[in-house]
């Protein structure tokens, strides 16, 4: 995990899989920059994220409950089609705002088998 | 239906053996050939189900989860995921969506929804102070895209 800290807003990099086990071992490493920034935003960037299960939601969850206290938002970029689906099972688009990763798409997950039929995506 | 192939695996109630849990799962189904979103599928609702015994099992002590799988001749994997821990009272609520009993706000309570979008079935057995399984089932292979591989000749 990389955070990129500018100004005003605070970008994490998350990478690999995010489940409960990384949720909790990523979780104090992000707070510790929010605390100490109070950044305006915070945007979360799955870019080179390969699995989310519901600890991902939780992940958002926490963190913009987190940046709310001093009326922070939170962004949610690079996600796959499938990694969407789970994260709008939770209503995660009413608090988050999602976007395109500056990074490009997620093609991790199913979505590189749909890339390398004929697309021509493949990397 | 014939149960082709099957596996049984006892690890210990760690947050470092999800992954490993629903790594294994995943390669036991790719034996029946499933597209690959098949997979993400079954490695998905497996994190989740291990992740409750994590979470939930055994708040003081530490226990053991077993994962058993089993494959039918019909291209549909079973997965049962069961611990001793503290079980579930009421079954009924634990699955409604968004319910929890972590006061965080770190846990979504969205497990075993989650569990349901991305399988054929989700069964919860459980008794307070006993334990809980929660067995997940997935067909594999849909029946007409086996017909048509026949037709390709594979």
């Amino acid at each position: 995990m990389l955070i990129k800290i500018a100004l005003d807003r605070v970008t994490v990099y998350l990478s690999g899989e995010i489940d409960h086990h990384e949720a909790a071992r990523l979780r104090p490493q992000i707070d510790d920059a929010l605390m100490r920034k109070r950044p305006a935003e915070v945007e979360l960037d799955f870019s080179d994220v390969t699995f989310i299960d519901s600890s991902a939601i939780g992940l958002v969850m926490g963190r913009f409950r987190v940046i709310e206290a001093w009326g922070g938002k939170v962004a949610v970029s690079g996600l796959t089609a499938r990694q969407k689906r789970v994260m709008k099972l939770a209503g995660l688009d009413r608090i988050a705002e999602f976007r395109e990763s500056e990074k490009g798409d997620n093609t991790n997950e199913s979505d590189q088998q749909n890339a390398s039929d004929g697309s021509g995506q493949v990397g | 239906m014939k149960v082709i192939n099957k596996m049984r695996l006892t690890v210990p109630a760690k947050s470092v053996n999800e992954s490993f849990l629903r790594a294994i799962a995943g390669c036991f189904a790719a034996q029946a050939d499933p597209p690959c979103d098949v997979i993400s599928d079954v490695k998905t609702a497996v994190s989740e189900a291990v992740t409750n015994c994590i979470v939930h099992a055994y708040p003081s002590s530490s226990g053991e989860i077993v994962m058993a799988a089993k494959l039918t001749s019909d291209g549909v994997l079973y997965i049962k995921i069961s611990d001793k821990g503290r079980g579930i009272a009421d079954v009924r609520q634990a699955m409604e969506p968004l319910f929890t009993t972590s006061t965080s706000g770190e846990r979504s309570g969205l497990g075993f929804t989650v569990m349901q979008q991305f399988s054929d079935g989700v069964a919860v057995r459980s008794k307070p102070g006993r334990g809980t399984s929660v067995t997940l089932k997935k067909r594999l292979i849909s029946p007409d895209a086996e017909k048509k591989s026949d037709r390709k000749g594979r």
